[in-house]
């Protein structure tokens, strides 16, 4: 009877269109990505097409502008501000990103060993990364202030220098000192990430390894930093593409100077466009660094597939 | 519990007080207006932080509130860091939604000029009832067909110096040209007294020196068409060999990274002997007069004089930072703002302000040269005239949209970095008009 009752519900009534839907996996799997794909169109998408379309104009702020085609482009290749400010993009990244792996791996691999108060360092090595960026180049700044600098304050008791380093007035020192700040904000990005590659690679096989008779430098070339390639991939990734596109650093301890000396693509895109009101040039400036960022994660996301694979 | 129906909520509210006015809820969808007490015109007013706290006490306590009752208008003042109003301003101008009214620098309303409302009636108003606006003001503030802003006040730039270190090495008297100023200057750095100034990306100090300094020895960004780029010649050559010599024998090296703020501490810190300022120097030290105590011990402010720029071959300049206020196009409450300007910027009120910046602010008409305020500190009496001096950007063009994009690009001020830094002097200047040729195409 009840079995029959049943059965007569489900025929007379099918469930509503809505839920059928649902249990279709392709509709609610589009459904569940509707969220994020609103998201990223409105603040990925129309800003980047509204960038490619501001750049071919000659719009200033205030003013439309009209279609100039890629005269802003020629201008700026042109122009030898913008020339230094992709020479130090590249140096930037390219040397914070080796700097910022090579002590990540090692504080990385000290955190993965026990001791006392590991939980407690772990928690401290986030601090750079934690603190506000703009908070911590404050700091920054007033440690490399050209009257001021406690480095130079230290240096000088300990007899090391005779007179002041001009830290941020030197347009080499300028570029060191933000580029040891970036470091420095980055080196806990890379120990947390590579811990927790880290922290999968069972004991056993480095256990294994040294039964062997496997040296530590041994284990770590050819049992660790093979299973450790794949996390340490996406996490260069990850830092080239913010690297690249730095602002806040730069903006704050040099605004680019001296005399333009450590402009990067961002900071000078900001100077013309927002600074100056050059809208399309600034937008120009700003997008020259997509298609190289483009190529990089390109090559970075092939290389991970093929490590994947192997 | 009684159930209200709308039917009955609107005959209810009819009967009240309000309601007999507006003729209630159903009146106020009738005539499709809101009630008269929700129409209060908001004026949102956005400026700087002041670099003498005292007067945004004041505009906040007291000036804001009696303009709000004097006009029935709220008013939202929102000070912010001067290096932030630019990203303001260009966020609201594109979004066409933001601040009412805006303080702007120099000739930043030639960059916005689409995007304000005109002020020429407000401008000439305050010009007939106080003597006439200066030169100065109307150059960067009218294009000379109209007013694009309202002049507020010029915050003069003038060498701040410790007058106890110049008498110790016999120099009892401000120098009065580069070549004596680079003298002194090299034996007050001998005794580790450097002079102070920033070659830095900096929107005050840096290009309040620089372009000063290169009209003086003759130079000039473009001729009065202001069409040809006319840098590169030979005075402005020479003005970049004396800058490179005169920097190493006499500066603080770490100027090249200095913002505006820098030559301040250097100063109050006792690390530089001169400085090119606006008086805040001087007001900080009289602020917290045992706070800031020379190496005898006595109050650092009673050893404090000012003193305007040397004099070149070409003569005597100032370029100093003119404040005025934009009205900006999308704004939903031009007439209130209006309203406020004209409040602001009346005799009586003015006052209040102008007293409480001590000689910070100089106003930008000739009347107030004669205020009493000039007497009684002759510390502060070499800023009376700043405005009536100064000497706008696109010498010897107008000051127009072209010499704000070269004043914001730090064009001038880079050309003395990188000579500075070591670049021959004829390659800074090639360098210069190769970046101004780009400006003023």
């Amino acid at each position: 009877m009840a079995v029959q009752a049943i059965e007569t519900t489900f025929g007379e009534a099918p469930p509503p269109r809505r839920q059928r839907l649902l249990e279709d996996e392709r509709w609610l799997a589009f459904m569940l990505l509707v969220p994020t794909m609103v998201l990223l169109g409105m603040f990925i998408a129309y800003p980047f097409a509204r960038g490619i379309l501001l750049s071919v104009t000659n719009s200033r702020v205030g003013v439309p502008g009209q279609f100039v085609g890629l005269a802003n482009y020629y201008k700026i290749w042109n122009d030898t501000i913008f020339r230094t400010a992709v020479y130090n993009t590249f140096l930037y990244t390219a040397v914070t990103t080796v700097f910022k792996l090579g002590l990540g791996l090692w504080l990385a691999m000290l955190l993965n060993r026990d001791f006392r108060g590991k939980a407690f360092t772990r928690a401290f090595i986030l601090l750079p990364f934690i603190i506000p960026t703009v908070l911590s180049t404050f700091a920054w700044k007033w440690m490399f202030d050209p009257t001021f600098s406690v480095l130079n304050w230290v240096l000088y008791h300990l007899g090391l220098i005779t007179g002041r380093i001009n830290w941020l007035g030197d347009p080499d020192l300028a570029m060191i000192s933000i580029i040891v700040v970036n470091i420095w904000r980055g080196v806990p990005f890379f120990a947390i990430s590579l811990l927790a590659g880290l922290q999968t690679i069972s004991p056993e096989l480095n256990e294994a390894a040294a039964i062997d008779g496997a040296k530590p430098w041994q284990r770590f070339w050819h049992v660790t930093w093979p299973l450790l390639l794949p996390v340490t991939m996406v996490v260069v990734l990850f830092s080239v593409i913010q690297t690249f596109a730095d602002f806040q650093i730069v903006y704050v301890m040099t605004g680019g100077g001296p005399a333009n000396a450590t402009h990067l693509f961002a900071t000078y895109a900001y100077q013309i466009g927002v600074g100056t009101g050059l809208l399309s040039e600034g937008a120009a400036i700003s997008l020259a660094m997509f298609p190289i960022l483009f190529l990089v994660v390109i090559i970075q996301l092939l290389y991970i597939r093929r490590v994947e694979v192997r | 519990m009684a159930r209200v129906t709308r039917r009955k909520f609107l005959r209810v509210s009819s009967a009240g007080a309000l309601a007999a006015k507006s003729g209630g809820i159903a009146g106020i969808l009738a005539t499709g207006q809101a009630p008269a007490h929700a129409q209060t015109a908001t004026v949102h007013w956005l400026k700087w932080v002041d670099f003498v706290p005292a007067s945004d006490q004041l505009l906040k306590r007291d000036m804001v509130p009696e303009a709000e009752k004097a006009l029935g208008i709220k008013i939202n003042l929102e000070t912010i860091n001067a290096n932030d109003l630019q990203p303001r301003i260009t966020a609201a101008i594109q979004s066409g939604s933001g601040a009412d009214l805006i303080m702007a620098f120099n000739n930043w309303p030639y960059l916005y000029a689409d995007s304000i409302v005109e002020m020429t009636e407000q401008a000439e108003s305050v010009s007939a009832n106080e003597g006439g606006l200066y030169k100065y003001a109307r150059s960067l503030c009218s294009d000379g067909t109209r007013f694009m802003s309202m002049p507020w006040a010029v915050i003069g730039g003038m060498i701040a110096y410790r007058k106890s270190w110049f008498d110790e090495i016999g120099v009892t008297t401000f120098p009065e040209t580069w070549e004596t100023y680079r003298e002194v200057g090299k034996k007050l750095k001998a005794k580790g007294r450097p002079i102070g100034q920033t070659l830095g990306h900096t929107f005050g100090d840096a290009p309040g020196f620089t372009y000063p300094y290169l009209w003086s020895w003759g130079g000039k960004e473009v001729e009065a068409d202001g069409k040809t780029v006319a840098i590169n010649s030979k005075e402005t050559l020479q003005s970049v060999k004396f800058m490179t010599a005169f920097w190493k024998e006499a500066h603080d090296e770490g100027g090249l990274a200095w913002d505006d703020t820098n030559n301040n501490r250097a100063f109050l810190s006792q690390t530089i002997s001169a400085t090119l300022n606006g008086a805040s120097i001087y007001i900080e030290s009289q602020r917290n007069p045992d706070k800031y105590v020379t190496e005898k011990g006595t109050q650092m402010k009673t050893d404090i004089q000012h003193a305007p720029l040397p004099k070149g071959p070409a003569g005597q300049f100032g370029f100093h930072l003119l404040q005025s206020h934009m009205l900006m196009k999308y704004s939903k409450n031009q007439e209130a703002a209006k309203k406020l300007v004209a409040w602001l910027q009346t005799t009586s009120n003015y006052e209040k302000w102008f007293l409480s910046q001590k000689g910070f602010a100089t106003p930008c008409t000739a009347n107030w040269e004669k205020h009493k305020l000039w007497d009684e500190d002759p510390v502060m009496a070499p800023y009376k005239v700043a405005a009536r001096l100064g000497q706008a950007p696109g010498f010897a063009g107008p000051p127009n949209a072209k010499a704000a994009e070269a004043w914001t690009k730090y064009i001038i001020t880079d050309m003395y970095a990188k000579a500075v830094q070591g670049m021959p002097a004829e390659e800074a200047v090639k360098w210069t008009e190769d970046e101004l040729k780009k400006v003023y195409v």
